[in-house]
């Protein structure tokens, strides 16, 4: 979409509007010149902002929250929402380690038990979306609630302590290839995987044309509940990824774990310029929200800021990304209002 | 005809050389008319005519662009829909904007009802007036129910009870009727008469020829946003009025005549309740069938049907010669049938896609059958049928919400052709784009025609049907009320089977006696 956005404008005159569109088409390239510019300012009072053990401690934190804001991201294009990560990660990572603890299953199988775990929970959203249709905010609310407390049950007041789980479960945590933290390596292969797969299969096309208009996409024969169903599933299974993560990051894990997450998964969602009525957006920008709202917290807490104000300044930095998103879209549109009269 | 009890006096409304532009498109030019207190005067004209637009300018919606209004003798700027009400004016819309979770009384007094002594709402009082309103109207109505499962009719009374409440002295009634039984029409009409002999302006916009007749004292006519004629209607003709309702000149487009082949798509007694029935036509390889009628008489509806977006009731749709039943679009479209649907940014278009990405969505399948798009493939398909169609663009990666109203329509039909369609059903295919895209876009359908396909063409536009299609089939109230050939094809014999008036066949004058069952009774049957 991004790059269909860019070459569009090659050779026409830049109107105004066209200059606009192509700075909300790139939200990506806004994210990483904020960045840059806030590295600079902080690292002045704390030094050890820009230190590479920090960046990657950053960054590694960072893609857990990346990974589960690709497949929201998904979601979010059908114009729906799952507000059940957190649950599902909170659930897998649980089940994960207690299986672990147990020796019922080894460190591979016990992964992709994890995953298959996120991947049903994902696809019971899309049946309650799809053929329940209850909305999606309301169904995911619901099976947040579940979920959670399938949670609490299944843990009781256990929790798996880092010794419970196999020497060198949670060493990807810390490692890195080739300078690369793995969480980002694994980010990234989610991202690149994902972007494909809505850039150029017919599915992801089907993604943004059930979001962006519903009515013709039903008007041309797109199953759009399928697309939907899919969106759901697939975000289970990155939640489920995520899940996995979460075990190796904290390695402490009980029937707690993850909750309040979702909220910095939509805001990573959000802020990295998916439309939340769907049909625009792009994945690696979701990626990129996350790594900025992680890049932030991490500065107000070096430069001495309490969690409060951590709070707060979340809330600000969505709503700044969401009403310049709706100021630009005003401007883009009448723009090509006044080059069509004329 | 009845006869005014207040005998008309001075204009109650004045409008002086009102005009109003919508960017390019003139709505209204220089329209001049009066409505005098004690009248009930009809509003008749084409669709597009500027009968809405008029209506908005009083309702405050709109604000003209020049010309003066005068309420009562004095010049008046209407700045909104809130100053238009206290002005007086209200506004019955054929579908009610009431609240349906609030209860009939509620709705009548939303916003001005009356207050106890602390300042909060009398809902004793507030019961009591509305009963009394209706009471006023002779209509047994419980104003305690909420209005959600209340008819059309019902409705309709409760924004009536809304603005004698607020003392309206000009009611505009805004197509009142196109979904009221013919018993609800009496009582509607009675109800409005009552009202026009308190003294109130009544402007009654419809597209029932009748109706006019039988309930206007006078009628005006618009035709392309201008004031054609104002007069009583018993001094009119049914005739007279459809005359001064068509009568537009025909510009050239350019019609290329085509040998017919066989037919491709046969449709027998195809039914929808309580939208359509007893459709049947068919399309020949080569041909152009214009489909007629008025807004809402059912012509959006039979083409949903045959491209499987609705489902039907009854009937039977043959195609080349088997007889089909499509579950959905996808495999209308297998068999060879496309839709071009009338509104092409809600059904037609996704906006944030590219020119290329647009033309190529309904054949991904085929076009992809592996997993992966190729952009290069894509762009050649979409590269070939935007040439064809002359889409003016900087490229097919141009966005398409970037393009013009006639381009964007372009790019629908390029769509369209690319899945390989055996026929096309064109729904409005040129509202509201600029003369040359028009005349091209005509171009377009005559070359698709030319070249074997078989054309549905639904359009408004009368001028434009008379001259591209092989045969006309009028369509009211659902139902086919001419099937006229080419050569006998005139705008006053369309405009009268549209208007469901008896069709003066060969004499449209000889069909000036009016006889109101023929379309009085609505769908309900």
């Amino acid at each position: 979409m991004a790059e269909s956005g860019v070459t569009a404008t090659v050779g026409a005159a830049r109107t105004r509007g066209q200059w606009l569109s192509m700075v909300a088409r790139q939200r990506e390239l806004s994210l990483v010149a904020i960045m840059v510019v806030l590295g600079g300012l902080v690292s002045i009072s704390a030094p050890q902002f820009l230190t590479p053990s920090n960046l990657s401690q950053v960054a590694s934190l960072a893609s857990i929250i990346a990974v589960a804001a690709v497949g929201q991201a998904i979601v979010v294009i059908t114009r729906n929402i799952d507000l059940s990560v957190e649950a599902t990660m909170g659930l897998v990572a649980y089940c994960v380690a207690i299986v672990l603890e147990r020796h019922a299953l080894d460190a591979p199988a016990a992964i992709t038990f994890g995953l298959g775990l996120g991947l049903v929970l994902g696809m019971i959203n899309g049946v309650i979306v799809t053929l329940l249709r209850v909305p999606a905010i309301v169904a995911t609310l619901g099976t947040l609630s579940i979920f959670r407390g399938v949670d609490y049950l299944v843990a009781g007041s256990h929790q798996v302590p880092l010794a419970g789980l196999p020497p060198g479960f949670t060493d990807p945590a810390r490692d890195s290839i080739l300078g690369i933290p793995i969480f980002v390596l694994v980010a990234l292969v989610v991202v690149v995987i994902g972007s494909v797969v809505l850039r150029s299969t017919r599915f992801g096309r089907q993604v943004y044309a059930v979001g962006s208009n519903p009515e013709a996409a039903a008007v041309l024969g797109i199953p759009s509940r399928l697309v939907v169903f899919t969106a759901f599933s697939v975000c289970g299974l990155l939640s489920g990824v995520a899940g996995v993560l979460w075990v190796m990051q904290f390695g402490t894990i009980n029937g707690t774990s993850a909750t309040g997450v979702v909220l910095s998964v939509v805001a990573a969602v959000v802020v990295g310029g998916v439309a939340i009525f769907g049909g625009s957006g792009t994945l690696a920008g979701a990626a990129l929200g996350a790594l900025f709202l992680g890049f932030i917290a991490n500065a107000l807490i070096l430069v001495g800021l309490s969690q409060f104000w951590l709070q707060a300044i979340y809330g600000v930095v969505i709503l700044v990304a969401v009403s310049a998103d709706a100021l630009i879209l005003r401007r883009i549109q009448r723009a090509t209002a006044e080059r069509r009269v004329r | 005809m009845t006869t005014p009890v207040v005998a008309p006096t001075a204009p109650s409304v004045e409008l002086r050389g009102i005009s109003k532009h919508f960017a390019a498109t003139a709505a209204l030019t220089d329209v001049s008319m009066d409505l005098r207190a004690g009248e009930i005067h009809g509003l008749v004209g084409e669709n597009g005519a500027g009968k809405s637009t008029l209506v908005k300018i009083l309702a405050g919606v709109h604000q003209p662009d020049s010309g003066t209004i005068l309420l009562d003798g004095e010049t008046t700027q209407i700045h909104g829909p809130a100053h238009s009400r206290s002005l007086g004016i209200a506004v019955v819309h054929q579908e009610p904007r009431l609240f349906p979770d609030l209860t009939v009384a509620e709705n009548v007094f939303i916003g001005h009802a009356p207050s106890g002594r602390l300042g909060t709402i009398d809902w004793g009082g507030t019961r009591r007036a509305a009963e009394a309103l209706f009471g006023e109207l002779d209509v047994q109505v419980d104003v305690g129910a909420p209005v959600r499962g209340l008819s059309m009719a019902d409705q309709q009374l409760i924004e009536i009870a809304k603005s004698l409440s607020l003392d309206a002295r000009v009611l505009i009634l805004d197509e009142p009727t196109a979904s009221l039984s013919a018993h609800e029409v009496e009582r509607l009409f009675t109800i409005v008469r009552r009202l026009r002999d308190r003294g109130v302006s009544v402007l009654f916009v419809s597209h029932r020829l009748d109706e006019v007749f039988d309930l206007c004292d006078r009628a005006t006519v618009f035709r392309d946003g201008r004031h054609v004629v104002t007069t009583a209607t018993s001094e009119l003709t049914t005739a007279e009025l459809v005359r001064h309702m068509v009568g537009r000149t025909v510009s050239l487009f350019p019609k290329v005549e085509t040998p017919m082949g066989d037919i491709l798509l046969e449709v027998r007694d195809l039914a929808k309740v309580g939208v359509f029935r007893d459709v049947g036509f068919s399309v020949r390889a080569g041909e152009i069938v214009g489909f007629a009628g008025l807004v809402g008489a059912g012509r959006t509806e039979v083409a949903r049907v045959l491209f499987g977006i609705d489902q039907r009731d009854g009937g039977e749709i043959w195609l080349g010669g088997t007889q089909v039943n499509f579950a959905n679009p996808s495999a209308a479209m297998h068999a060879g049938i496309a839709y071009l649907p009338e509104d092409r940014h809600q059904e037609g278009l996704v906006l944030g896609f590219s020119i290329a990405q647009n033309v190529t969505l309904p054949i991904l399948p085929r076009l992809f059958p592996r997993l992966l798009i190729r952009s290069s493939a894509e762009r050649k398909v979409a590269d070939e049928h935007t040439e064809r169609l002359n889409v003016r663009m900087t490229g097919v990666d141009q966005l398409v919400e970037s393009l013009s109203g006639g381009n964007q329509q372009k790019v629908v039909l390029a769509k369209w052709l690319a899945s390989g369609p055996r026929v096309l059903i064109l729904d409005e295919p040129t509202r509201g784009i600029d003369i040359g895209a028009k005349v091209e876009v005509h171009r377009i359908i005559s070359e698709l025609a030319a070249s074997g396909l078989g054309i549905i063409l639904i359009s408004s536009d009368l001028p434009e049907v008379l001259a591209m299609s092989d045969r006309i089939l009028v369509l009211h109230e659902g139902r086919v009320t001419a099937d006229i050939p080419r050569d006998r094809a005139t705008q006053e014999r369309v405009m009268f089977a549209a208007t469901g008036s008896v069709a003066g066949d060969d004499h449209p004058t000889a069909g000036t006696q009016f006889t109101g069952d023929v379309t009085g009774g609505g769908l309900d049957g």
